[in-house]
């Protein structure tokens, strides 16, 4: 090898370096400090009784009640915003995408629910569906207290993750449609096929990649849910979702070894995810990307 | 296709879209409405406030709270996002331009750093923090947002350096520029707006983070507004502090409107480049 490569070799290591040493202390380095502490009896409020236990942080946490709950919440609380947003979201990425007037200000305004802090629009639309302050009881004309009970308490936290994040899904799904050749809508037109059959013949099988990689994002997302059941309901009426419950063992409780069990877990659970979508749609995936926030 | 639409179409698309910029807005001209509201309207039902008022506003800033927050929420997410742009900019010029093992595993590594879910580390987090002192300090924020926006930075800009000419810099040269000039004049301006767009959307990021913000800082000396606004409590300990919550959350919202009218097709193409093209 000549000196020339060799430098730039060590060039693109060096630029590279601090990006990923970053990257490494402040991911790999925890996730591997929280699979050592899990295997602790190790309370902070107790700390002297630290002591190796082997599994057994493992074996409470799967052999508890709370544990199985808070993941069917977390799974409920996925599917239900992830579906919803799909449809939303290829209905708002073609209104974007086809749109003539006004196109500018709809891009715009859409972009607000993504750029909006997530503790703000769980605030916004807990006081909305508050019986004393909200506006929408009186809308609608009920008398309902929305957050005290578990399936209307789920039903606005759905409600606000699908406000907040379908903008975002919109966009990468605006994407998609961008690679759409016009001419072989054109041709379909000429052929006689109606919006509708345009619609589900050529556009949504061209678009299977980008919806892809936008449901896999979109999942991971999901499953991660915090801020808006923190803010809404704090996990009450039963609607605590895995993070929540991490969040307890470890900051409320204080309990490192239990928490870093369930950190450990919730971490399995995103990977089981991310391969079930990579094994499932590997080659659709290929070559695609989407970013998150 | 866009040329030929008839007027029915536009008139469907024209509906569509106010009903979506309907559905946008909502939720915040709902929150401002509410932050106008006197306190005796508050319970009142209503969308819009019967009399508009701002002692809301005047209340959470003659707190010592609130202004700590805002100015603990700037300083973080401005330094985070400097800190994450500058090393992104270097590991994304490193992967377009240059030639070295290692490429694909630093990209592969970025994105799944990017899945990587954060409740996993706060536990960890939370005890070296207070063992190394960096617990409820600015760099015990801004550390651990750097490193959780790189993925989205250095994909970005490695989209967007992919388009550079980055012959136009020889040719500069030839031309007679120095290479500071060269870098100067014809590459810093080209590489300037895929920096910019990936500032914008590192700072939505590390504006928007609650769970980091609550589990690594406990006072007033590194709380940032989103940990703040959860944690409000009333001036008496009868009463939700809800007019207050609203204004706060008005404060910090208008700043992120104002990026989004003004940058709002960088911010678009910045969120699409990479998903595209890959």
């Amino acid at each position: 090898m000549n000196q020339g490569r060799l430098a730039e070799r060590r060039l693109g290591w060096l630029l590279c370096a601090p990006a990923v040493a970053a990257m490494l202390l402040v991911t790999a380095y925890p996730i591997l400090y929280a699979l050592w502490l899990s295997l602790f009896r190790y309370d902070l409020r107790f700390p002297d009784r630290r002591e190796f236990v082997g599994l057994a942080n493992y074996a409470s946490v799967l052999t508890s009640e709370v544990w199985w709950k808070a993941l069917s919440n977390t799974l409920i609380i996925s599917a239900g915003s992830v579906a919803f947003e799909l449809v939303l979201g290829i209905a708002l990425a073609l209104l974007m995408h086809l749109t003539t007037i006004g196109r500018r200000t709809v891009r715009t305004a859409v972009l607000i629910p993504y750029a909006i802090i997530t503790v703000v629009a769980a605030l916004a639309w807990k006081f909305a569906f508050d019986p004393t302050t909200g506006f929408i009881n009186a809308l609608l004309g009920l008398e309902n207290s929305w957050l005290t009970e578990r399936w209307p308490a789920f039903f606005v936290i759905i409600f606000s993750e699908i406000w907040k994040t379908t903008p975002f899904m919109a966009l990468l799904l605006m994407a998609g449609l961008t690679l759409i050749p016009e001419d072989l809508l054109r041709a379909a037109r000429v052929d006689g096929a109606s919006a509708w059959q345009r619609f589900w013949r050529i556009i949504l099988p061209l678009m299977k990649p980008t919806i892809l990689v936008a449901l896999f994002f979109r999942t991971l997302d999901a499953f991660r849910i915090f801020d808006t059941v923190y803010v809404q309901t704090r996990g009450a009426q039963d609607t605590e979702t895995v993070s929540i419950v991490g969040y307890n063992t470890l900051i409320v409780r204080l309990n490192l070894g239990l928490g870093s069990a369930v950190s450990v877990l919730i971490f399995c659970g995103v990977l089981l995810i991310a391969l079930l979508f990579i094994k499932g749609f590997g080659t659709s995936l290929q070559g695609q990307r989407g970013d998150r926030l | 296709m866009k040329a030929r639409q008839s007027l029915m179409d536009k008139f469907f698309w024209g509906c569509a879209g106010l009903v979506a910029v309907f559905y946008a807005l909502l939720p915040v001209a709902w929150i401002i409405s509410l932050s106008l509201k006197q306190t005796k309207d508050l319970n009142d039902r209503r969308f819009f406030p019967a009399s508009v008022s701002f002692d809301n506003y005047r209340i959470i800033f003659s707190d010592t709270q609130f202004p700590a927050a805002l100015w603990n929420s700037i300083g973080i997410a401005l330094i985070a996002t400097l800190l994450s742009v500058t090393l992104a900019m270097f590991t994304a010029y490193a992967l377009v331009r240059l030639e070295f093992p290692g490429k694909k595993m630093i990209l592969a590594g970025a994105l799944a750093i990017a899945m990587f879910p954060s409740v996993s580390i706060i536990g960890p987090l939370f005890n070296l923090w207070r063992y190394l002192g960096l617990f409820d300090t600015w760099a015990g924020l801004i550390l651990p947002y750097m490193t959780f926006t790189l993925p989205l930075a250095i994909w970005t800009l490695s989209a967007f350096f992919r388009e550079i000419p980055w012959d136009l810099d020889k040719a500069a040269r030839i031309d007679g520029a120095s290479s500071l000039q060269a870098f100067r004049y014809v590459i810093a301006p080209l590489a300037a707006p895929g920096v910019f767009t990936s500032a914008i959307l590192v700072f939505i990021f590390a504006w928007n983070d609650f769970l980091f913000a609550t589990t690594l800082t406990s006072t007033n000396a590194a709380r940032t507004v989103p940990a703040a606004i959860a944690f409000f409590t009333g001036s008496s300990q009868f009463e939700q502090p809800t007019g207050s919550i609203a204004a706060a959350s008005v404060v910090v919202t208008v700043p992120i409107i104002i990026v989004v009218l003004m940058f709002q097709r960088r911010i678009v193409s910045g969120l699409t480049a990479g998903a595209v093209k890959g």
